[in-house]
């Protein structure tokens, strides 16, 4: 029999305080206000004093609101049910279906033996040249989209998780616009992959906690499912939303601010989510794709500051496309030789190329005289623009580098792409 | 038994209420069931210890039991730490993988130092000797080394040897000589020996300035910002700049017995790297596996946020007890600024008034004090050890004006900042050559050195000079100096880490190499015009880069040097 508590002894913002004895730290208490019933997370024991995190928010809790404990930590259903579902970030149904129960998992577990971690080795294609070329994502990388708002990456994500060769999607959205919910769910499941999906959605306008809770929540999911030999992708979107979300209780708690108002272990934090991804030996992945929006494009920001810090690269897109440089995929070294002899040149060759390019447009702009070689590049540069970077350029690996062939030869003579002469003799396309 | 109730439970401080004396930084056990949590006093106020738990902390409730030890948190110090892989608390890795696969459990905790294991033993003194704390009884064959089994560390004053045991087969556990202190109380010399982490080791004759340099085979590092052995350095860059895979480099070519790598709060990635390659390459010093002279402690961001304080303590203390055996050691934090952040955490916990950035004001003296563990010393028997301490620096924002940065300034030798600039250009290692500084000697002449340093800073004054006034505006003179300045830059500052022969550029091959850039920096040289000018610079500098990647002093290595000298006589000017 669990025991009720009638007396709350303190509520500010979404921490209430009650008087109550053999608490356990961590546990779930279902807190009763004059209008809903929602869970609360015990997060701090002082003596007979128990700080409870209401997960629907302070508003609308009594001094007599009625507290019952639960016993348990939080925890949440796992089964093959989950796939094609829809929920918030407490984990209740957002769609029309019925309330999942069993088989019920604990979520923020331990992290995985660094000593039973693989060095990642397969690619996970996407059918973007700026990515599959240029920044190619692994299998369990943690890789971050930077952005400011008002780019299109919710469109970019929901492209790469369509197009990326996974077994399962698991969506984290926090502080997602409706609108933005709705996109999400309509582009899964016009394209036939919701069945393969699971959303946990925290909109703007859903109570603070819950958004702190969805990347737990989601990847304690993709954690069970990759231990069943399936390879998931996780999306999350936006961190710096969660970032926020978490400096917000951090501050009701009175917690010392560190950098800008964030909590001192805003990189433990998030890190301890990031480093979810992995590769199990044997098994199945997580990989990570997120969102971190940078506040004013600022990327000393400490949300985009302390992610690089932790993911194995970024990207950042920037007017509509993937920005080649600042972009980095820290693991592409791994699989990016495996893949066509000509990856890692044309790699490499046309990155040069567009940064002189820009080089020559900044000239340009300065009213300084073209030279034969600025004319060959400002013809490169367009065309590199167009048919590699833009997003709507969809193609496979192999053909994206034959157009990378194709859009040199277009341009240039072979002995100016200062290409190995070995290289240009077998991979050099004959002029029709 | 000393135990206490818990009276609250915050994130991963307990409040615990004690009735029989306690130690400041004692280690406790909060009882949670079966398992047993990890902890360590770090504040005492009248009847309440608080306590950082090394484990999450979930499940524990108030009025719930925790176990005083009587004992500092302290490492096992004995034959078979090297190739091993520990966490922050030297919990071995491979076998917590063995016993829980993929994840780590809480409360697990296994002995780091393997008890079957037989070391043979071979003594060194005689019974009648007389020796102090840390002088050796023994020694024990590990890997390429003689591991001295010493008087422990702790024993005071002048001991007689009662006993030692002959040559012969023993396990860490077993005695193996008997010292008494004069007043005849006796005390037992194991194969391991147990000391506290925070506490330096300090049995030596005494300390020495560090004088000889620590090759590293890195040109920028040994010629222009060198680190001496027994010295400290710190390595601070934004994300993405190269730190780590800098340090990997180190850690691969450095001239030293033993390097232990801290991972402290980094990505696990980066640490399965090292530990899926490192038995694969051989140490060209001993033609043995790298792993044989490697030992990674390793608690990266996402394990426990108070065992990440711990490690850099664990490392340092590993890294002092070989030095006790006249050995060089190396050891690479990565990052510092991770483990700050761990002191930033707890200090929050305990509602500490905080520092700039919140960082609670004692970081600096904790920061200096880890950096003073370095140090070259004369041994007891006369030999010389050392430890050189490198640690990594994430700033926040990649900007050097924050406190972690700062406050380790003041207290290393050498600083090798890393700039996105040069990281963005594709200029690897990407060490600012105009930022950074050592107050150590360097491998080469230094007058020689400062003619190159007044080269990079004028022909650095002169680039910049060109960004307003056009290359037009520009006499040829200067534009030789930016040139000359470009040329040091691209073929001796840049390295390029995955060629096999430039990864790793010996002392030797630096002098000559060196020596040879100097000449050309002290050349008159004549050009029509600048754009011949740049042309003959960029021939050169391909020239030379080619002669970075042949093998030193064969003869393919010394054509291209006469053919380099060719073509500078072709352009010198006699006048």
């Amino acid at each position: 029999m669990h025991k009720v508590y009638h007396r709350i002894e303190q509520i500010a913002g979404n921490v209430i305080v009650v008087s109550a004895g053999g608490i356990i730290y961590g546990e779930l208490a279902q807190v009763e206000t004059g209008f809903s019933t929602s869970l609360a997370q015990v997060i701090r024991l002082e003596g007979n004093r128990v700080y409870l995190q209401v997960f629907a928010g302070g508003r609308g809790v009594s001094t007599d609101s009625k507290v019952r404990f639960l016993g348990r930590a939080m925890q949440i259903p796992f089964s093959e049910n989950l796939l094609g579902r829809i929920f918030t970030g407490s984990g209740v149904p957002r769609d029309n279906g019925p309330v999942l129960s069993g088989n019920e998992i604990s979520i923020g577990g331990p992290s995985v033996n660094p000593a039973k971690r693989i060095i990642p080795r397969n690619m996970v294609r996407t059918g973007i040249p700026m990515i599959d070329v240029f920044n190619t994502l692994v299998e369990s990388q943690k890789l971050p989209i930077f952005s400011v708002a008002g780019e299109p990456y919710n469109e970019l994500l929901a492209r790469i998780a369509l197009q990326a060769e996974v077994d399962i999607i698991i969506l984290g959205g926090m502080g997602l616009k409706h609108d933005d919910y709705l996109y999400f769910r309509d582009y899964l499941e016009e394209n036939g992959a919701l069945s393969r999906s699971i959303l946990y959605v925290h909109t703007a306008a859903d109570p603070t906690v819950e958004c702190t809770l969805v990347p737990d929540i989601a990847l304690a999911t993709a954690e069970q499912f990759a231990l069943q030999d399936n390879r998931v992708l996780v999306l999350l979107t936006d961190m710096t939303n969660f970032a926020d979300a978490m400096k917000e209780v951090a501050i009701t708690m009175e917690q010392i601010p560190s950098n800008r108002g964030y909590p001192g272990d805003l990189y433990s934090q998030l890190a301890s989510r990031y480093e979810k991804a992995v590769d199990f030996e044997g098994s199945g992945s997580i990989t990570i794709l997120a969102v971190t929006t940078m506040p004013g494009d600022d990327v000393t920001h400490p949300v985009p500051d302390n992610t690089g810090y932790i993911t194995e690269g970024q990207f950042y897109l920037k007017n509509g496309r993937i920005e080649p440089f600042g972009s980095l995929s820290r693991l592409k070294q791994q699989v990016n030789g495996k893949t066509r002899d000509d990856h890692r040149i044309i790699m490499d060759t046309m990155i040069q190329l567009y940064a002189s390019y820009r080089e020559t447009l900044e000239k340009q702009s300065m009213g300084f005289r073209m030279s034969g070689w600025d004319e060959k590049l400002l013809k490169y540069g367009v065309r590199f623009e167009n048919e590699m970077m833009a997003l709507s350029v969809n193609i496979p690996l192999e053909e994206a580098l034959d157009r990378g062939w194709k859009i040199l030869a277009d341009c240039f003579e072979p002995q100016e792409t200062g290409i190995a002469s070995k290289f240009t003799d077998k991979f050099w396309p004959d002029k029709a | 038994m000393n135990l206490g109730k818990i009276v609250g439970v915050n994130g991963n401080l307990l409040t615990v209420e004690f009735e029989k004396p306690i130690i400041q930084n004692e280690v406790g056990f909060a009882k949670l069931g079966e398992i047993q949590l990890k902890s360590e006093v770090i504040r005492i106020r009248s009847r309440h210890a608080e306590l950082q738990v090394f484990e999450d902390t979930g499940g524990l409730k108030v009025g719930d039991q925790v176990e005083f030890t009587g004992s500092l948190l302290s490492v096992e110090l004995g034959p078979g730490l090297l190739t091993q892989v520990f966490d922050g608390l030297q919990n071995p890795l491979p076998a917590l993988a063995e016993e829980c696969g993929f994840f780590l459990q809480r409360g697990k905790y296994i002995k780091p130092l393997p008890r079957e294991a037989k070391w043979k033993f071979t003594p060194t003194v005689n019974e009648g000797d007389t020796v102090v704390a840390g002088d050796a009884v023994g020694q024990v064959p590990e890997g390429v080394f003689n591991h001295r089994i010493m008087v422990p560390f702790h024993l005071p004053g002048r001991m007689t040897v009662k006993s030692v045991e002959p040559e012969g087969e023993f396990t860490v556990e077993d005695t193996v000589a008997v010292v008494a202190d004069g007043k005849g109380r006796e005390y037992e010399v194991k194969l391991m020996q147990v000391w506290p982490v925070k506490i330096p080791i300090k049995c030596y004759a005494e300390r020495l300035r560090p004088t000889e340099p620590l090759a590293t085979s890195q040109r920028i590092v040994d010629t222009f910002f060198p680190v001496a052995r027994g010295g400290t350095y710190c390595v601070p860059g934004p994300f993405g700049a190269g730190k780590t895979v800098l340090q990997q480099i180190t850690s691969r070519h450095a001239d030293v017995d033993i390097v232990i790598i801290a991972a402290c709060g980094e990505r696990a990635g980066e640490v399965v790297e090292t530990l899926r390659e490192f038995p694969e390459l051989t140490d060209p010093k001993t033609g043995r596996s790298l792993m044989e002279r490697t030992l990674i402690i390793c608690n990266t961001s996402s394990m426990p946020v108070a065992a990440r304080e711990a490690s850099v303590y664990t490392a340092v203390t590993i890294a002092e007890y070989y030095r006790q055996m006249g050995l060089s050691i190396l050891l690479l934090a990565d990052s510092t600024s991770r483990w700050a952040q761990a002191l930033r955490e707890m200090s929050g916990r305990l509602e500490e008034i905080p520092g700039e950035e919140a960082f609670p004001a004692y970081l600096e003296s904790v920061i200096a004090a880890f950096y003073e563990r370095g140090g070259v010393v004369r041994l007891n028997d006369g030999s010389i050890g050392s430890v050189t301490i490198g640690g990594n620096v994430s700033p926040a924002g990649g900007n050097f004006e924050e406190p972690v940065t700062q406050g380790t300034l003041k207290v290393v030798g050498a600083f090798h900042g890393l700039s996105r600039a040069r990281s963005d250009a594709r200029r690897y290692p990407a060490i600012d050559p105009l930022e950074s500084w050592s107050k150590y000697k360097s491998i080469v002449d230094e007058d020689e050195l400062a003619i190159a340093r007044r080269f990079l800073h004028d022909g650095n004054e002169v680039g910049q000079m060109m960004k307003v006034v056009g290359e037009e505006g520009t006499s040829i003179d200067d534009f030789l100096v930016y040139l000359k300045a470009e040329y040091l830059d691209s073929v001796y500052l840049q390295q390029n880490a995955f060629n096999d022969v430039d990864a790793a550029t010996p002392v030797d091959r630096q002098k000559h190499v060196f020596g040879f850039i100097v000449r050309l920096l002290n050349t008159q040289l004549k050009f029509e015009n600048k754009d011949d000018a740049r042309s003959f610079f960029q021939k050169l500098t391909q020239a030379t880069r080619d002669w970075n990647q042949m093998a030193f002093d064969s003869d393919e290595f010394k054509k291209q040097e006469e053919q380099l000298n060719h073509q500078i006589a072709e352009v010198t000017d006699y006048a």
